[in-house]
């Protein structure tokens, strides 16, 4: 067959199968393409879709995007089954199979050392958001009665003063979503082997509710997981307005880079 | 305080890190699109496009 060859991740061997009905980026089941000591997973992709230029569109278009970012994540999901793949940035794509045969051997200490790092390891995330309407929540004596009409200021001195005290709720949660994130991430990052944060995500994009405070990762043994997991449960103090996500666990894709996380 | 565990993988958890993290090959042997061109993907043609579909919460 021909076409392009799509790499989803590099692994060391193993003996485990892949689910039969796993099908990869445009609809070809993943393969194991062994060299050396490692295994390339990789299915063919077509050229129109994935050449240079073709790929620069698809990007841009959201439909694409989804479709080809969620069957990336399922063939890993599905390697994280049964070993501990070392994932690649999306669209990693050769021409054949002796591009990335090349391309195993070249970077084959590096590989190996990352693999080291991240062995019986997975990624867990962590958003802490700001509800929205902080300030409804700040202020318990404002009756849901007066939420629908607010009182109306009857003096400029009312009005300031009302006003000073909404700014005032907002900026004590805001303060106390800072303080409250910053603990958290130490917290967790003492129990992980490793940590990175993203960028607060946008919520437009995201549709979620609340401002995004908090978008980190932790790399935390399989072994230490649940204890990991109950740890962010336990974070169900008393802390109004402020919302915790956990997802995962993950490939290590926020941990594939190099140790100090520079990637130049 | 809740604590959320999604199912249903959101898109924008997946691309970050599909799009920021995952090792990054480059090359003569490769197709891969260069970074700057990832980073071009801006939020903005995303947002567009979830906007066609998903009405905004915020009612813009």
């Amino acid at each position: 067959m021909t076409g392009l060859r799509y790499v989803y991740a590099v692994c060391r061997p193993f003996d485990a199968a892949l689910q039969a009905q796993l099908t990869g980026v445009s609809g070809d089941p993943p393969r194991l393409l062994p060299h050396g000591g490692l295994v390339a997973v990789v299915s063919h992709v077509p050229e129109a879709e994935f050449s240079e230029g073709a790929l620069r569109d698809h990007l841009e278009d959201l439909d694409w995007l989804t479709a080809t970012a969620r069957a990336h994540q399922q063939v890993v999901d599905a390697l994280t089954a049964v070993t501990t793949p070392l994932p690649l940035r999306l669209a990693t794509v050769f021409r054949d199979d002796s591009g990335v045969r090349v391309m195993l051997q070249e970077r084959e200490a590096d590989f190996r050392r990352t693999l080291d790092r991240l062995e019986g390891r997975v990624e867990w995330g962590v958003k802490v958001y700001v509800e929205a309407e902080p300030a409804e929540q700040a202020r318990p004596e404002r009756s849901a009665a007066s939420a629908q009409s607010a009182p109306k200021p009857v003096s400029g001195r009312d009005y300031l003063r009302q006003r000073r005290r909404q700014t005032r709720a907002t900026e004590d949660l805001w303060s106390r979503a800072e303080e409250f994130a910053t603990g958290l991430h130490a917290r967790l990052s003492g129990r992980a082997d490793d940590a990175r944060l993203h960028a607060p995500q946008n919520p437009r994009l995201s549709g979620a509710a609340g401002r995004n405070v908090l978008n980190a990762a932790y790399l935390v043994a399989r072994d230490a997981s649940e204890e990991f997991v109950e740890m962010v449960d336990r974070t169900k103090d008393d802390a109004p307005g402020i919302r915790v996500e956990l997802t995962g666990p993950w490939a290590a894709y926020s941990f594939a880079g190099e140790a100090e996380g520079d990637r130049s | 305080m809740t604590v959320v565990e999604r199912r249903e993988i959101a898109l924008v958890d997946l691309l970050d890190r599909l799009l920021a993290g995952g090792v990054v090959i480059t090359g003569d042997l490769t197709l891969r699109i260069a970074d700057v061109d990832l980073v071009r993907i801006d939020l903005n043609a995303l947002i567009s496009s979830v906007n066609r579909n998903v009405p905004s919460p915020f009612g813009d």
